[in-house]
C-alpha cells in the first residue's frame, strides 16, 4: 500500500481510486486520486498540517470540507504568470502534476520562525495594530509599513500579469436556485414542474450538498447519493433548467440581481487555449430560492486549534465522499446527534472512537443508542479542559460538568478530535439582500426573517434541519416562486434517523484555574476569547467596534465559522442577551472573487473606450506624443529631430505667431440647436443675448449652472434663422447637452425646439496665424473670405476640396484664424490637401500643448481649469459677455446675490515671475506677505501657467482675492525652496489691443 | 444594480440612467421676483426624504427621456414611474400604487 493509501478506505466514496493524480504540496511529492480535492488528498497521505496561523504562526490543519475553511489556505500555481493565492485547499480540485504551497510560514511548514510571535503573545493583544505602530511619524514608511505587509499573513499576488481569459455574461430567468443541496435541487424540480426557466448553480463540482456524504438515508427508496443522480439527470432533461456546477453565487444586489462567479477550467490539469477561465453572471431573477445550507460551528476551548481537530461534519465528509479516515484515534464533542452519525460511520470504516464527548447532560435517542450498541463510550455532560501535540493534536482533557461545576476529567489520547457546536444556517446572501433576520433560541443563531426581495430561504438556510422536512421546504420554496404555483405536487418519501439538533455558543465551561492556553474563535484572523474580553473591558460595546478592534471576522472567510461565537462571548462580558449584540454586516463577496473575474474583457486597449479624430493616423506618422483628454486622444505636440515637450511647444508656438499653424479641434463639443423657439431657447439658457446675432455671426457663449457658476463655454453659430451650431468644452459636451435637455423637457416643454450632438460629424481643422487666410484663400469655395468681407468671428457654409463646409473666422490664439468644418469622413484628405497647400506658407502642425500656451498668452480661460465650479463670469473676467437688460437666463439670479459680487472675490489676474526663466506650478497658493510658516494667509491660486517663447518670459494665470484691485502688486508663491515673487498683471499678455485678431 | 421602468423603453438597468434628484420643483417663472432666502430654498433645499421619494431620473443612454418616479428610499423599491407631465400617482394603504410599476417582493415569513 502507498503512502497515498494509508488513510483511504479500501471502498466507497465518490472518488476513482483506479486514477491516481500525483502533486506536490511545498515541492514534496503526494499521490492522490480522481474526485480528491487538495484537502482531501492531503488528508488521505496522513497530513493535517496545512499552515501558519496569521498572527501567532500557530500550526493549523484542515478544519472544515467546504468554502468556509479558514486554515488550508493555500498558493496554486501553474507558472509564473498563473499563481492564485489564497485558495482554500478544501475547494481546490485535485489534477494530475497539481502544484500547492502553504503561506505564511519561513523557512518551513514544519519549522516555522514567526512561531515565537505565540511565545510574544502578550505583546499582541487586540488593537495592537493601533497601539504599537503609533510612532514616531516618520517610521511609518520606512519600517511599519513594510513589516506589517511582509508579516500580514497571507499569500502574495503574482509578479506577471494573468494571461488567462474571463468572460462575463447577463442571464434573466423565473427562478434562480442558489445551492444544490437537497433543499435547493428540491426547489430546481418543483420551480421546473411549474413552467420556470430555473438557473441552478453551486460552488462544487457536483450537485448534492450533504447528501453526497449522507450514509443512513433513503429518499423515495434510493440511497441519497443515486437520488441525486436522477434528479440532477431529470432536470437536465427538463430543457428549462440552467445548470451551473463550480458556480458560487457571491453577491446579492437589488433588485434580484445575482453575481455568480463560475470557474470553468481550474480543475483541469491543462486547460483548453479557446476557454476562459472563469466566467462572472449577472443573473436577474423573478424570483431566488436561497438553499445555501448551514456551516457546522466549531466549540470555543483552549488549545482548539491544533491541527488534527476539524469539524464533524467535515471528518464525516471526508470519510463518505472521498474515502478518507481522518486519524486512526478519535474523540467527538459535540452539543447534538449530527455528529454521532460521524462517529458511527468513522467507527464503522475502521477509526477507533475513543469516546463521544457530549455537551449536553444527557445523551439519549436513537443515534446516542446506536453509538452506545456499537461499543463506544458516550460521556454527556462533557466540557473540553485543553488539548495536546504540538504539530497534531495527540491528547485532548475532557472534564465533567454538574451542578454547574466543572470537575476534572481524563485525558485521552487521539490523533484527531471531532468537534459540533451545532450548525450556522448561512444567511449571507439573505442579509445581503437586505433581508431581517431574526433569533432562532433552539439552534443559537440568526435565521430569516422578512424577505426585502422576491426571494426565499428553503432548508438548512433558514433552520430547517430534518432532512425530510428540508425537502419539502425546497419543494414549497421553488413551487411559490415557479410562475404557475403548484403546490404540494412533489413529495418525497424519506427514510432516515431523526435526529435531535442542538448548539452550543461560546466559551466550553472551564474549570476556576483554566489552561493557559489560547482559546480560538476566528481561527483565520488569530481571534481569541481573551481578545475579545480585552476589547470589552476597554470600552468596546458595539459589536461593529468590537469587530474592527480585533479584526475577528474580517479575514477573508468573513468569520463563516466564528461569528456567532464571537458574538455570544461579546453578550456574555457585556451581560446583554446574545441578540441584544446583533451581527455583523453581511458583505460581497461570500468567498473571493479573483479580480480577474470581476475585470472581464476590460483590460488592456479594452479597458476604456478611446476616442480618435479624424488625423489621429496622420499625427501618429509624424511621431505625435498624444494625451488622454477624457476619453479622446489628443495629439500634444509633434518633436522634431530629438526636440524635447519644451523645445517643439516653442517651436510651434512661433510658427504660428510668425506663419500659420495647423490643429487639430475635432474633439470640441457640438450641439445642433434648431426650431422656432431656438433663439428664445439659447436666451434662457446662455448669459449672452443671441436675439442681437444675425445668420452668419458667431460669439463666444457662457454658459452657467442655476447657482450662477460658470459651467461651460464656447463659440456659438447663427447657422440660420432656427438654428444654432453651439460649440462646448472637449469634455464638456455630454453634460452641457444634459443640462440643455433638461431645461427644454422639465422647465420649458413650451418651447418648440430641439437638441442633437453632432460632437462626432464634423471634423475641425483650425488655422491659425498671420498666413492663414493665404493658405485658405485658394482652397475655399462660395465664400469670399477676404478681411474685409468676412470679418473676425463670422461664419459661412462653403465647399472646400469639393466637400460640404462651415467655415468659422475663430481664433483660440490670438493670431488671424479659421477653423474649417467638414463632415468627419472627409476630415483627413481636407486636413492632407490644406497641410499640402500651407507648405508654401510655412505651415507647422502643433498639439494641444501649443494651443494651451497661445491662449494663456491672451488669456483666454480654459473651463475646468482656470475655473472650478466656484467661479462666475465676473470673476474671470467675463461680464462683458452678460446681455444687457435680460430678464432673466440660468443663472441669473444667483449672480445677484450679495456674495456672489462681492469685491473680494477671487478675480483671473495675470501672474509674471520677476525672474522671468522660473514657471510657476500650476495650482500652487498666492500669499500676500512673504515669509508666512503655516498656517500662511492664503488669497489665491495659480491656475494656468507657461514658458512663452514668444514672449520671452513666463506667463501665469491666477484667481487672486480682489485681484483686478491689485495691479502692479508684488505677491508671493510659498515654495519649498522659499517664496518665488510675482508680480499681478493684466491676465492678457500678448497683442492686448488685438490688431492681430483682425487682421 | 437596479431594474428601473423607463416610461417609454420598459425595464432596464440602472447604467442606462442618471440620477435627477427631487421631482416636482419647478423653477419659478421670475426668478427675479424672490427674495435671497426664498432663492436660496429653490437652489439648495431638498427634502430628503426617509421612506417614499419622488424623485427624477433620465433615461440618458437611452431615450433620453426625464421621468418621474416613486422609490422607497428605505428599500430602492421603485412604487411607480411616471411621466413629467403626469400627476405623482396616489398610493394606497400600503404604501403601494394600484397598479405596480415595478413589482415590490411578496415578502413571505414563516416559521421554520
Amino acid at each position: 500500500m502507498s503512502s497515498a493509501d494509508r488513510f483511504r478506505t479500501p471502498s466507497g466514496g465518490r472518488i476513482d481510486r483506479a486514477r491516481r493524480h500525483g502533486f506536490t504540496f511545498d515541492g514534496r511529492p503526494y499521490e492522490g486520486v480522481a474526485g480528491d480535492t487538495l484537502a482531501s488528498a492531503l488528508l488521505a497521505n496522513g497530513v493535517h498540517l496545512t499552515g501558519r496561523s496569521f498572527k501567532y504562526h500557530r500550526p493549523r490543519g484542515i478544519l472544515a470540507a467546504g468554502s468556509e475553511e479558514p486554515n488550508a489556505l493555500v498558493t496554486v500555481s501553474r507558472d509564473a504568470a498563473r499563481v492564485t493565492p489564497n485558495l482554500r485547499a478544501t475547494q481546490v480540485e485535485l489534477y494530475d502534476g497539481l502544484s500547492a504551497e502553504s503561506q505564511n510560514r519561513w523557512p518551513s511548514l514544519q519549522r516555522d520562525f514567526g512561531r515565537i510571535n505565540d511565545r510574544l503573545s502578550a505583546f499582541f493583544p487586540a488593537g495592537f495594530y493601533y497601539k504599537t505602530f503609533m510612532w514616531p511619524k516618520t517610521a511609518w514608511k520606512a519600517l511599519y509599513e513594510p513589516l506589517i505587509r511582509r508579516a500580514a499573513g497571507l499569500g502574495r499576488a503574482p509578479t506577471q500579469a494573468d494571461p488567462d481569459r474571463y468572460a462575463q455574461r447577463y442571464a434573466h430567468c423565473d427562478v434562480l436556485v442558489v445551492g444544490a443541496g437537497p433543499a435547493g435541487i428540491a426547489a430546481a424540480l418543483a420551480a421546473a414542474d411549474g413552467g420556470a426557466r430555473v438557473i441552478l448553480c453551486d460552488e462544487t463540482a457536483e450537485f448534492g450538498g450533504s447528501l453526497l456524504s449522507e450514509s443512513n438515508a433513503l429518499i423515495d427508496g434510493q440511497p441519497a447519493s443515486a437520488w441525486v443522480h436522477t434528479a440532477i439527470a431529470s432536470l437536465a432533461k427538463s430543457g428549462r433548467v440552467t445548470l451551473l456546477a463550480r458556480t458560487t453565487a457571491f453577491g446579492y444586489f437589488p433588485h434580484n440581481l445575482v453575481g455568480l462567479n463560475q470557474r470553468l477550467s481550474d480543475h483541469l490539469p491543462r486547460p483548453p487555449e479557446s476557454q476562459p477561465r472563469e466566467r462572472l453572471w449577472q443573473v436577474r431573477a423573478r424570483s431566488v430560492v436561497l438553499a445555501t445550507g448551514a456551516i457546522e460551528r466549531p466549540l470555543v476551548f483552549p488549545g482548539n486549534d491544533r491541527p488534527g481537530i476539524l469539524l464533524a461534519s467535515a471528518a464525516h465528509t471526508y470519510l463518505n465522499r472521498y474515502g478518507v479516515r481522518v486519524g486512526r484515534r478519535a474523540v467527538v464533542v459535540t452539543a447534538g446527534d449530527e455528529a454521532y452519525q460521524a462517529a458511527l460511520d468513522l467507527n464503522a470504516a475502521g477509526v477507533a472512537i475513543a469516546a463521544v464527548a457530549d455537551l449536553r447532560s444527557e445523551a439519549v435517542g436513537a443515534l446516542p443508542d446506536a453509538v452506545r450498541r456499537a461499543g463506544i463510550e458516550v460521556l454527556p455532560g462533557s466540557t473540553v479542559l485543553g488539548t495536546d501535540g504540538e504539530l497534531r493534536v495527540n491528547a485532548i482533557t475532557l472534564g465533567r460538568v454538574q451542578g454547574g461545576t466543572v470537575h476534572a476529567g481524563q485525558r485521552v489520547a487521539c490523533d484527531s478530535v471531532l468537534m459540533s457546536g451545532g450548525f450556522t444556517p448561512s444567511v449571507h446572501l439573505f442579509s445581503q439582500s437586505r433581508g431581517k433576520l431574526k433569533w432562532h433560541d433552539e439552534l443559537k443563531a440568526f435565521v430569516p426573517g422578512s424577505s426585502a426581495e422576491r426571494e426565499c430561504s428553503a432548508g438548512a438556510c433558514r433552520g430547517v434541519c430534518d432532512l425530510a422536512d428540508v425537502l419539502a421546504d425546497g419543494a414549497a420554496a421553488g413551487a411559490a416562486a415557479a410562475p404557475q404555483p403548484n403546490h404540494a405536487q412533489r413529495r418525497f418519501d424519506v427514510d432516515a434517523p431523526k435526529r435531535r439538533s442542538g448548539a452550543y455558543l461560546g466559551i466550553l465551561p472551564q474549570a476556576e484555574a483554566p489552561s493557559s492556553d489560547k482559546s480560538f474563535v476566528d481561527w483565520q484572523h488569530d481571534v481569541t476569547t481573551r481578545d475579545l474580553g480585552l476589547a470589552t473591558r476597554e470600552g468596546f460595546r458595539s459589536i461593529e467596534h468590537v469587530k474592527r478592534y480585533t479584526t475577528t471576522g474580517m479575514a477573508t472567510d468573513q468569520g463563516k465559522t466564528s461569528n456567532l461565537n464571537a458574538m455570544a462571548i461579546v453578550a456574555k462580558h457585556l451581560d446583554v442577551a446574545v441578540p441584544q449584540v446583533g451581527l455583523t454586516t453581511f458583505r460581497m463577496p461570500y468567498t473571493p472573487v479573483t479580480f480577474g473575474s470581476m475585470a472581464g474583457i476590460s483590460r488592456g486597449d479594452l479597458f476604456d473606450p478611446v476616442r480618435t479624430t479624424p488625423t489621429h493616423s496622420w499625427a501618429a506618422a509624424k511621431g505625435a506624443v498624444f494625451e488622454n483628454v477624457g476619453l479622446w486622444k489628443r495629439a500634444r505636440y509633434f518633436p522634431r529631430g530629438g526636440e524635447d515637450m519644451h523645445a517643439a511647444v516653442a517651436r510651434e508656438c512661433r510658427a504660428v505667431r510668425d506663419a500659420c499653424g495647423i490643429f487639430d479641434a475635432s474633439t470640441l463639443g457640438k450641439i445642433e440647436v434648431v426650431g422656432p423657439d431656438a433663439v428664445e431657447f439659447m436666451n434662457r439658457m446662455y448669459v449672452n443675448n443671441w436675439s442681437t446675432l444675425g445668420v452668419g455671426r458667431s460669439r463666444y457663449g457662457i454658459l452657467l449652472r442655476e447657482d450662477g457658476f460658470v459651467f461651460d463655454d464656447g463659440v456659438v453659430a447663427r447657422t440660420g434663422a432656427d438654428r444654432f451650431h453651439v460649440t462646448t468644452t472637449t469634455g464638456g459636451a455630454p453634460r452641457v447637452l444634459a443640462l440643455m435637455e433638461d431645461y427644454r423637457q422639465t422647465e420649458w416643454p413650451d418651447l418648440e425646439v430641439w437638441l442633437t450632438s453632432t460632437t462626432e460629424q464634423w471634423a475641425v481643422i483650425a488655422l491659425q496665424g498671420p498666413n492663414a487666410r493665404r493658405v485658405l484663400e485658394t482652397l475655399v469655395e462660395e465664400i469670399d473670405i477676404s478681411a474685409a468681407a468676412w470679418p473676425h468671428m463670422s461664419v459661412g457654409r462653403g465647399r472646400i476640396c469639393g466637400v460640404p463646409m462651415l467655415l468659422f473666422r475663430v481664433s483660440f490664439t490670438g493670431e488671424l484664424g479659421f477653423e474649417i468644418n467638414v463632415p468627419a469622413d472627409f476630415g483627413l484628405a481636407v486636413w492632407e490637401t490644406v497641410y499640402a497647400a500651407g507648405q508654401a506658407h510655412g505651415i507647422t502642425e502643433y498639439g494641444t500643448e501649443t494651443m494651451h500656451v497661445l491662449r494663456a498668452e491672451k488669456g483666454y480661460i480654459i473651463v475646468g481649469q482656470d475655473t472650478d465650479g466656484t467661479v462666475t463670469p465676473d470673476d474671470a473676467g467675463l461680464a462683458w459677455a452678460i446681455g444687457k437688460n435680460k430678464a432673466d437666463f440660468v443663472g441669473k439670479r444667483s449672480l445677484e446675490r450679495p456674495s456672489m459680487k462681492a469685491a473680494t472675490r477671487r478675480q483671473l489676474v495675470g501672474l509674471r515671475t520677476k525672474d522671468p526663466r522660473i514657471v510657476l506650478e500650476e495650482g500652487a497658493q498666492v500669499a500676500a506677505m512673504p515669509g508666512q510658516k503655516p498656517p500662511m494667509e492664503l488669497i489665491g491660486h495659480v491656475t494656468s501657467s507657461y514658458a512663452s517663447s514668444v514672449l520671452g518670459h513666463s506667463i501665469a494665470l491666477a484667481v487672486i482675492a480682489g485681484g483686478r484691485a491689485r495691479l502692479g502688486q508684488t505677491l508671493y508663491v510659498p515654495m519649498p525652496g522659499g517664496d518665488l515673487a510675482v508680480e499681478v498683471a493684466a491676465p492678457v499678455f500678448y497683442d492686448p489691443a488685438g490688431a492681430r485678431i483682425n487682421a | 444594480m437596479l431594474l428601473i421602468a423607463c416610461p417609454y423603453c420598459g425595464e432596464r438597468p440602472e447604467i442606462e440612467f442618471s440620477y435627477g434628484g427631487q421631482a416636482h420643483l419647478a423653477r419659478p417663472p421670475q426668478p427675479s421676483q424672490l427674495d435671497d432666502q426664498a432663492w436660496a430654498e429653490f437652489l439648495y433645499m431638498r427634502s430628503n426624504t426617509r421612506g417614499v421619494y419622488a424623485e427624477r431620473w433620465r433615461h440618458s443612454r437611452g431615450c433620453g427621456q426625464f421621468f418621474n418616479a416613486l422609490r422607497d428610499t428605505t428599500t430602492d423599491h421603485f412604487l411607480a414611474v411616471y411621466k413629467r407631465d403626469e400627476a405623482q400617482p396616489a398610493l394606497s394603504s400600503e404604501g403601494r400604487p394600484p397598479s405596480e410599476a415595478h413589482e415590490p417582493p411578496a415578502p413571505r415569513e414563516r416559521s421554520p
